[in-house]
């Protein structure tokens, strides 16, 4: 019998599968041929080992973000900011690969862990404002983004620029820095297994430790911890601290991992990706693996699908809006919700 | 027989978190009488009245006016329909006037703005109509509690209210406003309007309603003439047991002093004095009562005493045993083994949406009991879990069960169980049983008594006068900001005594008051 507890399970699967039907039903209007494109996009993603790799590539930077904006809505702090930390830890993480010449092994830490830090501390700017004087981490870390894409940028330009490249690139990274693939025909390399530890450990950090505890209290209402004895500005200053930490690493991490130049013109849109993912994720580290699996598995459908028959791409910004809004709109389901409840209290 | 005025048939209400507040429930009206709801908390009469105004939908069940079936969608069906409600939280604009809020949302026209003179005739019409008298002129924001709530039966009343819901009106009053609202509603009876009248305090029930309806975890217990069943039968139907009310308290065993407060001043920002020179001390083993008028500085006393005053507002002294803490931060003052239970359990006491456990453990997990530098110990908390939720009887499915699931008067005692297990040397206990059931009540005064045995010191704020005066060794008054009164033998004072130093009527000099002090140098 269905439990009122498996709710939110229910829930979200019931969201991604009316997102899925109206995609269909989008393709279906659009496609001359719409059962081989849906079986496309469906399928393809899974044809190849080139392509599951595809999945697995893009799913890294999402786990990053999608973590770092897990916690951070964790302790009830609605801050998108790790969009401009991913793309500005990337060019920190660039230059120490360009300009600095260390071992093998060492080279790619040390960019990695700069660029980690300067996220880290570029995270802290709007914590401390928020802690202090209650600024709203909404507001401040948005306007961050575009600050750190025009500071960004302007380091491209002027300060590792490649004039013989053709485009607007940097210079090669040394090779000492680019990071190991793990699997032959795929570009997956190392950062999945470090994403991968960061999200146990961030598990075990939330549920098992004392400041997992201050922050999850925090989250759930400020008042009653500081109440309760808690550093409330302390806890939050913290977890943006650990957040930009995470979002700085998964903005490293993907320059050295996926790229021999840095060439991002633009925001790469993963942090804001991230929200989605923590979304999806209901907030929980462990579920962010799967909920960036699924997100990086359509968006790779799509691609798939705009190159082997006659929808564009852009038809998955339908998708993602339709599980962003029915995931936010509290009351979908609801009815169904309560008549459950009624059900149960009834036998009870 | 004649059709009842409201009837609700087989009325069932689940919440969306699950709490069934209402389980297949009768109730009706007769037109013209004064009709008790009464019942522990959580036993649902909250949610059945939400109901009969619109504010809430039954899952399950038909509810009838004269006879007819009728669906309330809103409160405005509701006052359609000769509903009216005053809610125990005043729903008043304070920056407005009586006359502006009593047509609030009627407003009458003239040209684009608001017609003033005419909404103060209407509300002097209304006044005098049923001879409740109130200055229509009068800034709702500088009324007494009283007042504000003549204000709200006012305005319900102006809409057509044949049908007037109160929700516990007395909670906030003291004896003599009470006296004066139960010759009101008498006087509306005697206009044929009918009353529902929700409340905890049997004597009130048993003093002015005709009928009462008793609720219990959310079922029906029965309707009777109010007049052929005592105050033990009723308090029998609402918990299911006998209660005690009185208490065994054993002999004060007065130790050294605790908590010693020396002409300790707040002003406001406007350099307004909110407490004048106040001085006090609790000693171990003994339990103070503070009684007032809401907003006669108890709130500010509180603040001080538990470290949520900005710097710099106050001057004087406080100290724990030796420590000075009237400037210290929240951590400092528990770590010295204080405990504070708050006034608001809601926004204050507890995180709705974490566990049980999680709410029991926020003030103890610092401890190196509870945890080894960095992890916490999951099996320690759980045992203390379980051991928190046997002793105070907590009604849950379970440790893990999210806190906002529970009723008020439960979660309650996940507060006070978690203030009490840290065995305090003082406890701030703020209101510790408003709104909750009767059951749940003497637990927690239960608790408080077992602590005072084992010699901690206890600070008792209270609107409930009952509880005050039973439960403390000593009680202070407070009005406008100063300790008007102090009394040895709470228990053998009178409530309509006490009345009179919580309005200001009377007052002890000033030498008697001191006294207090003088115990500390003996």
């Amino acid at each position: 019998m269905l439990k009122s507890k498996y709710f939110e399970v229910i829930r979200t699967t019931a969201v991604i599968l009316i997102a899925l039907a109206i995609a269909f039903l989008i393709i279906a209007l659009v496609s001359e041929n719409p059962v081989k494109t849906i079986a496309i996009f469906l399928f393809e993603p899974l044809n190849s080992v080139g392509h599951i790799g595809n999945v697995i590539e893009m799913a890294i930077p999402l786990m990053f973000t999608g973590l770092a904006v897990s916690l951070l809505f964790r302790a009830n702090m609605f801050n998108l900011g790790a969009e401009g930390i991913f793309y500005f830890s990337g060019v920190v993480a660039s230059a120490i690969a360009i300009h600095w010449s260390l071992g093998g092994l060492i080279h790619p830490v040390v960019a990695i862990l700069a660029g980690s830090i300067v996220g880290a501390i570029l995270s802290a700017i709007p914590g401390i404002l928020k802690a202090k004087w209650n600024a709203n981490e909404l507001v401040t870390s948005l306007m961050f983004n575009n600050i750190l894409f025009g500071i960004g940028l302007y380091l491209l330009n002027y300060q590792l620029r490649d004039a013989k490249a053709f485009a607007n690139v940097s210079f090669k990274f040394e090779k000492t820095a680019l990071l190991d693939k793990l699997i032959p025909g795929t570009r997956i390399h190392t950062g999945l297994i470090i994403v991968l530890g960061l999200i146990v450990l961030a598990h075990f950090f939330l549920y098992k430790t004392k400041w997992g505890y201050e922050l999850r209290m925090t989250g759930a209402n400020r008042s009653f911890a500081r109440y309760s004895g808690m550093k409330t500005a302390k806890v939050i200053v913290l977890v943006h601290l650990i957040a930009g930490f995470i979002a700085g690493m998964g903005g490293s991490i993907e320059v050295l991992g996926m790229y021999t130049r840095f060439q991002w013109t633009a925001l790469p849109g993963y942090g804001l990706d991230g929200a989605l993912v923590a979304m999806l994720a209901k907030n929980n580290p462990l579920s962010v693996i799967a909920s960036a699996l699924f997100l990086a598995y359509i968006r790779i459908g799509a691609d798939l699908m705009a190159r082997l028959s006659d929808v564009p791409a852009e038809m998955i910004s339908i998708i993602q809006a339709v599980i962003i809004l029915l995931i936010s709109a509290e009351q979908f389901l609801k009815f169904w919700k309560n008549r459950m409840l009624l059900k149960e209290a009834r036998e009870a | 027989m004649e059709t009842p005025l409201l009837e609700m048939r087989g009325i069932t209400k689940v919440y969306p978190n699950g709490v069934v507040a209402n389980r297949d429930v009768n109730f009706s009206l007769r037109a013209g009488e004064i009709h008790a709801l009464a019942g522990e908390n959580g036993a649902g009469k909250s949610t059945l009245m939400k109901m009969i105004f619109g504010m809430e939908e039954p899952s399950e069940g038909e509810i009838y006016i004269r006879g007819e079936k009728t669906r309330l969608l809103s409160p405005q069906d509701a006052i359609d329909r000769g509903i009216g409600m005053v809610h125990q939280h005043f729903m008043l604009v304070p920056s407005f006037t009586v006359a502006e809020n009593m047509v609030l949302g009627m407003e009458p026209r003239k040209g684009l703005g608001i017609h003033y003179a005419e909404a103060v005739r209407m509300t002097e019409d209304t006044a005098r109509k049923y001879n409740l008298a109130v200055d229509p002129k009068a800034k709702v924001e500088d009324l007494s509690v009283g007042m504000k709530q003549k204000v709200e039966i006012l305005k319900a009343l102006l809409r057509g209210a044949q049908i007037l819901i109160l929700d516990e009106p007395t909670a906030v009053l003291t004896p003599q406003e009470t006296e004066e609202l139960f010759r009101e509603l008498q006087q509306l009876k005697e206009h044929g309007h009918t009353i529902v009248f929700i409340s905890h305090k049997l004597k009130e029930v048993k003093a002015i309603c005709d009928r009462i309806t008793i609720l219990r975890g959310g079922r029906s217990e029965g309707v009777f003439q109010t007049s052929e069943v005592t105050e033990q039968e009723i308090s029998r139907l609402m918990v299911g047991r006998d209660v005690v009310l009185k208490y065994d308290k054993s002999k004060l065993n007065m130790q050294a002093p605790v908590l010693t407060v020396e002409n300790l001043s707040v002003n406001d920002s406007q350099g307004r004095a909110l407490l004048n020179n106040i001085s006090f001390s609790v000693h171990s083993g003994q339990i103070v009562g503070i009684a007032g008028v809401e907003g006669n500085g108890q709130r500010e006393l509180m603040d001080v005493l538990t470290g949520g005053l900005r710097s710099g507002a106050s001057r004087g002294t406080v100290r724990v045993q030796d420590t000075e803490i009237r400037e210290a931060n929240i951590l400092t003052i528990r770590n010295l083994g204080v405990s504070y239970i708050p006034e608001d359990r809601m926004s204050q006491g507890s995180a709705g949406e974490a566990s049980i456990s999680d709410n029991l453990i926020s003030t103890h997990y610092r401890s190196k009991t509870l945890n080894n530098g960095v992890f916490l110990r999951a099996s320690k908390i759980a045992s203390m879990a379980a051991e928190l939720i046997e002793a105070f009887k907590i009604r849950c499915s379970g440790p893990k069960q999210p806190i906002g699931m529970l009723s008020g008067g439960n979660m309650q005692k996940v507060v006070v169980a978690r203030e009490c297990s840290a065995n305090p040397k003082l406890l701030i206990a703020e209101q510790p049983t408003r709104g909750v059931d009767v059951g749940a009540a003497q637990l927690i005064h239960e608790k408080l008594l077992e602590l005072r045995e084992n010699q901690g010191a206890i600070v008792l704020v209270s609107a409930d006068l009952n509880e005050v005066l039973e439960i403390s060794d000593r009680l202070l008054v407070m009005y406008e900001g100063e300790i008007v009164a102090d009394m040895e033998d709470p228990s053998s004072l009178s409530e309509e005594e006490l009345g009179l130093y919580m309005l200001g009527i009377k007052r002890q000099e000033p030498q008697h008051i001191r006294r207090t002090m003088n115990d500390v140098e003996v």
